[in-house]
């Protein structure tokens, strides 16, 4: 077990250094200069932008950027183009902001994907099973902000409170229950919203998970036996359909930043995903790599508890 | 003699049908994917005849500007005195409205259907053409050593890398770095796709490798690169046609995701996610500018969604016509 493990960790780090450096490559190859962002800028002289140049290592080769790169990273010196601002600073900020909407937006997801994949599994062909895959299958094919527009403009025309950004503006004085209340409501909607598309696709996957499993030996074994319905659909059933779904649990991860940016510039939500975009925006190199970094992380660290869980709870795996 | 061939006739066994042409039964007891199925097809045509009017014809063509006919609701008959009687919209009938530069929505919609199509068909051709070739390498040579390591591994290593990026990230990180172009954003789309087209093709490889009429084929010295393309391929196609299906779906999602972010196909080009992404600041003026590209993608990409999950379904080999 604990070979497999380092095994594992081990080849994860060598896949991190490779992604690291394509990474890198991809974002220095690409044409477009941090220095080139505002072209039309008359007080931009050639000596400024060659000392800009100068000033973040634009004119080494390739490799010895990477180096400078990866040392201030480790040593957590590393700055923003932009603002000079260390970088894992800024990160971590957002990523505080993040982190509630993401929760959220995965308790949501899980919390209703499973009872509706069961039911639409168990009774199958029913109208439910029929109304909650075509509902499905419609909510992964609308454009997520066209939805988004119209929800915000439901709400906020029904019931005439503000959902955009984390916090009113101006309710700083205000008790603390107006103020936590405000909070729920600016983080529902954006995490409703991002919760739609995973909950489409996870309730399918539960549903034909569910479906394969009912049709086991095991499950008329325990029919045939006189167990109550619902503990063999529950109990036997369930639990050996949930297995799955531990790796999708380390799946989800990069959506902390990949998924949430049409979502947070839609919802102004100060998050990493808008971070992202503003750094893209600005051509804010030490940004863009570090952020596509801590994904790969998330990712390599995700899939690894996963793999491990999966050992853990399933006793037929063995090393 | 004429009696006893009629009897061992109706005694033997129906036809057999070919593999196609029984999932293709299957496929149609599915109502909603058949369904589909024709309404993309006759979206196909659209576009085709979309694309050749609005170059050819002049009441088509969706780059009119008429400012005096801004923000008119859809089914406006045209009767002003200001603009030219020959930029007049086709049948004299703002069919979906006109917007904030008095062009007409329709035109530009019917020249979006080919422009969106085709992002999502060469996105998806890339995508296949880099799957199936990594996919059928890793799978065909999946035992030869380079050095210490096999081709497998490094192919299937670089599948995995590719999957820990972030991926509408990334595309945004190089469609933005890169200049405005609707050639780069089909490439982009395509290269960040491949790796699940590459890992079925890869699986069905496995499989097939060892199979009799590979080693036929091999015993005939025919060459290795058409035994993989001729022999090998087209058995492993069921599982890429549904994710070439899935995959123009997502492209065109994709595109309209990069468009409301301002870096997705630019002006004059005209597709369903710029007309929507453009028309949503008018949304209280002229809601028509986003509900008509808005639940024309929902429509399309719900039609190519529910036609790649009948095609799943039929190429499932648990199920036969016969059940």
């Amino acid at each position: 077990m604990v070979n497999f493990i380092l095994r594992n960790i081990w080849q994860r780090i060598i896949l991190l250094i490779f992604i690291s450096i394509i990474s890198h490559a991809i974002v220095h190859l690409a044409p477009g200069e941090p220095a080139l962002v505002d072209p039309s800028n008359p007080r931009m002289k050639p000596e400024d932008i060659q000392r800009i140049r100068a000033a973040f290592h634009l004119d080494e080769p390739l490799h010895v950027q990477y180096v400078y790169w990866v040392r201030d990273l480790a040593t957590g010196e590393l700055k923003s183009f932009k603002d000079n601002q260390p970088v894992m600073e800024k990160i971590w900020d957002r990523f505080l902001n993040s982190l509630p909407l993401f929760v959220i937006a995965t308790f949501i997801t899980w919390c209703l994907a499973f009872p509706i994949g069961i039911r639409a599994a168990v009774h199958r062909d029913s109208a439910f099973d029929r109304s909650s895959t075509f509902l499905s299958y419609a909510l992964i094919s609308i454009p997520g902000f066209f939805l988004s527009y119209l929800v915000i403009i439901f709400v906020v025309k029904t019931f005439n409170i503000p959902v955009l950004g984390m916090r009113t503006f101006g309710l700083e004085d205000a008790s603390f229950l107006f103020q936590s209340m405000d909070r729920v409501w600016h983080l529902t909607i954006p995490a409703l919203m991002s919760a739609i598309a995973g909950t489409a696709v996870l309730s399918r996957y539960v549903r034909s998970q569910m479906s394969e499993v009912l049709h086991q030996d095991y499950m008329r074994t325990a029919r045939a036996k006189g167990l109550p319905e619902d503990q063999v659909i529950y109990r036997h059933g369930l639990r050996n359909a949930l297995l799955p779904f531990i790796t999708m649990f380390g799946l989800t991860i990069p959506g902390l930043i990949g998924g949430s940016v049409i979502f947070e510039q839609i919802f102004s939500w100060p998050g990493m995903g808008r971070l992202g975009y503003e750094a893209i925006l600005a051509r804010d190199f030490p940004i863009i790599l570090t952020l596509n970094f801590i994904t790969a992380v998330l990712v390599l660290v995700g899939t690894l508890v996963s793999d491990i869980l999966y050992a853990v709870v399933d006793p037929r795996i063995k090393f | 003699m004429n009696e006893s061939k009629m009897i061992l006739q109706t005694d033997a066994l129906p036809p057999s049908k070919g593999l196609f042409q029984e999932r293709w039964d299957i496929l149609k007891r599915n109502t909603m994917a058949y369904g589909s199925f024709w309404f993309l097809i006759s979206l196909l045509v659209l576009a085709f005849f979309g694309k050749v009017l609005t170059q050819y014809i002049v009441v088509f063509d969706p780059k009119i500007v008429r400012l005096s006919e801004k923000f008119l609701p859809p089914l406006t008959v045209f009767k002003s005195s200001i603009t030219p009687k020959e930029d007049a919209p086709a049948f004299g009938v703002y069919l979906f409205g006109t917007d904030e530069l008095g062009r007409d929505v329709f035109a530009r919609m019917l020249e979006g259907t080919s422009v969106s199509l085709s992002v999502g068909f060469v996105a998806v051709g890339i995508m296949l053409t880099v799957g199936i070739f990594f996919g059928g390498i890793a799978g065909y040579y999946g035992r030869v050593k380079l050095g210490f390591i096999t081709v497998d591994t490094i192919i299937m290593r670089f599948v995995d890398i590719m999957l820990c990026f972030p991926t509408f990230f990334l595309i945004l990180t190089v469609v933005a770095l890169l200049p405005p172009s609707i050639y780069n954003i089909m490439i982009v789309i395509g290269l960040t796709s491949w790796m699940g087209t590459a890992r079925f093709v890869r699986a069905e490889f496995l499989s097939l490798r060892d199979q009799d009429f590979v080693a036929a084929a091999r015993s005939q010295a025919i060459p290795e690169w058409r035994i993989i393309f001729i022999h090998m391929v087209p058995n492993a196609i069921a599982p890429v046609l549904v994710s070439a299906t899935l995959g123009v779906a997502s492209a065109i999602l994709t595109e309209s995701a990069l468009s409301f972010l301002g870096f997705g196909v630019q002006p004059p080009d005209a597709t369903w996610g710029n007309i929507l992404s453009d028309g949503k600041n008018f949304l209280f003026d002229a809601p028509w500018l986003t509900f008509i590209p808005g639940f024309t993608i929902l429509l399309v990409v719900l039609a190519f969604n529910l036609c790649g999950e009948g095609l799943r379904e039929a190429f499932n080999p648990k199920l036969k016509t016969t059940s």
